[in-house]
């Protein structure tokens, strides 16, 4: 039915003159939904849990969520403004992102209300067909521009939250730590991508020049994937270190990476490469002269 | 600009104080080279430490330095690179093969004596 009431519309709503101004049929329709309010949320949310979306939340939670986002609706169909809605949408979505809830499920939702309220504006205007067409007029668009509204806000927010999250990550992975004097090392956890690797280079180069660092041990053992492009990247660092008269002793190297950069044929001929951290610092120390040896050795070798 | 070369002990130190021209690079070489075996020199030292750019004619001028020095008989290395112009040293290619490096002056006088020291002992990791 939804289908032929679209198709009558394009035939006939162009012959339609605009008897009544947008705005008077957008004052009826909103006159409409603030009465059969309950109603209205009432079947949505249940069309929600018909459609299982939002399974996260609670039916409590979902039709306290619905009576809210029901008002905004109503309130930006009747302002035709959209600021209160999209700041809506946006503290919408930083509750529920935490909580797991998809992008599809809120462009689901708000796609459900805009045919739950569609529904009912056939069955009120079904024996006038011209009024329903000319009030479908008015809805579809502002209807359009909210779900456009509520997703793109919270596709915004998702971003924002992804974005801080790998500012996080960033700023805590990558330590440069003193072990010795002048022996650093630093162990790399997570994915290297080209920014991360970027940043990882400066922070070592740094590190080097204010420790007067000689020797870097560093660990890749928390590295789950390396393809050619970090592979690349590690060799910039290592040469980079170099020019600064420090040598870089690579230690933790999986299996599976040792395949990937023999295979891809990654140059790490010049790289210094030690089984685990506990060997790459021992490498280190033998580089900068130290030894060590139990306490009981050296009384020994006093006397 | 001319880069003065200064004589300490058995080691030549050329400070580069700011960005220089080809023909200063050109003139530094030639000076050095010519110098290195007048002065009978060990070691030299280039102190790089000025600089906030090294593009490649710089860069290859340094290595052909070094590898007339050890023609020469004399150790070169290449001291106070900073962080950022490493780099964009390495981003643009710019590898200094075979050109020992170290961190500052005190490092490379280190690295000097250590190279004279004999080649018994293993050389420093850095003069790969």
């Amino acid at each position: 039915m939804d289908h032929e009431t679209r198709e009558a519309r394009t035939t006939f709503g162009t012959s339609h003159q605009m008897s009544q101004p947008t705005a008077e049929l957008l004052r009826q329709l909103v006159a409409h939904l603030r009465q059969n309010r309950t109603q209205l949320r009432e079947e949505w949310a249940r069309r929600i849990t018909e459609a299982k979306l939002l399974t996260a939340m609670t039916k409590e939670e979902i039709f306290a969520e619905a009576t809210s986002v029901y008002d905004n609706y109503v309130e930006a169909l009747e302002t035709g403004t959209f600021e209160a809605l999209q700041a809506y949408a946006r503290n919408l979505s930083e509750r529920i992102i935490p909580r797991g809830v998809e992008t599809h499920e809120v462009v689901g939702i708000v796609l459900l209300l805009r045919d739950v309220l569609a529904r009912s504006l056939f069955a009120k205007y079904q024996n006038d067909f011209a009024l329903l067409n000319r009030i479908l007029d008015a809805y579809e668009p502002a209807a359009n521009r909210i779900a456009n509204t509520v997703a793109v806000g919270f596709v915004q927010e998702r971003e924002r939250v992804i974005r801080e999250q790998q500012e996080a990550i960033r700023v805590l992975s990558t330590p440069v730590l003193q072990v010795r004097e002048r022996l650093l090392i630093l162990p790399i956890i997570g994915v290297i991508d080209p920014q991360r690797a970027r940043q990882l280079t400066e922070q070592l180069l740094r590190g080097i020049r204010t420790n007067r660092a000689k020797v870097v041990v560093i660990d890749i053992t928390g590295v789950p994937v390396m393809d050619a492009n970090v592979a690349n990247n590690l060799v910039q660092t290592v040469e980079a270190t170099r020019l600064l008269g420090a040598t870089v002793i690579i230690t933790g190297l999986s299996p599976e990476i040792a395949q990937t950069l023999v295979t891809i044929g990654v140059d790490l001929g010049k790289m210094n490469t030690v089984g685990d951290l506990q060997g790459g610092i021992e490498e280190a120390e033998r580089l900068l002269g130290y030894k060590v040896v139990p306490l009981a050795e050296t009384s020994e070798l006093r006397t | 600009m001319e880069v003065p070369i200064l004589k300490q002990g058995p080691y030549l130190i050329a400070s580069i104080q700011s960005a220089l021209s080809d023909a200063d690079l050109v003139q530094l070489r030639d000076a050095l080279v010519e110098q290195v075996g007048r002065l009978r020199s060990r070691g030299v030292i280039v102190d790089v430490t000025a600089l906030d750019v090294m593009d490649s004619f710089a860069t290859r001028t340094l290595r052909d330095i070094t590898f007339m020095i050890r023609l020469r008989g004399a150790e070169t290395v290449i001291v106070g690179i900073q962080p950022d112009v490493a780099f964009t040293m390495v981003q643009l290619g710019l590898k200094l093969e075979g050109v020992p490096t170290a961190l500052d002056l005190e490092e490379g006088i280190a690295f000097l004596r250590e190279k004279a020291a004999g080649p018994n002992k293993e050389a420093n990791p850095r003069g790969r």
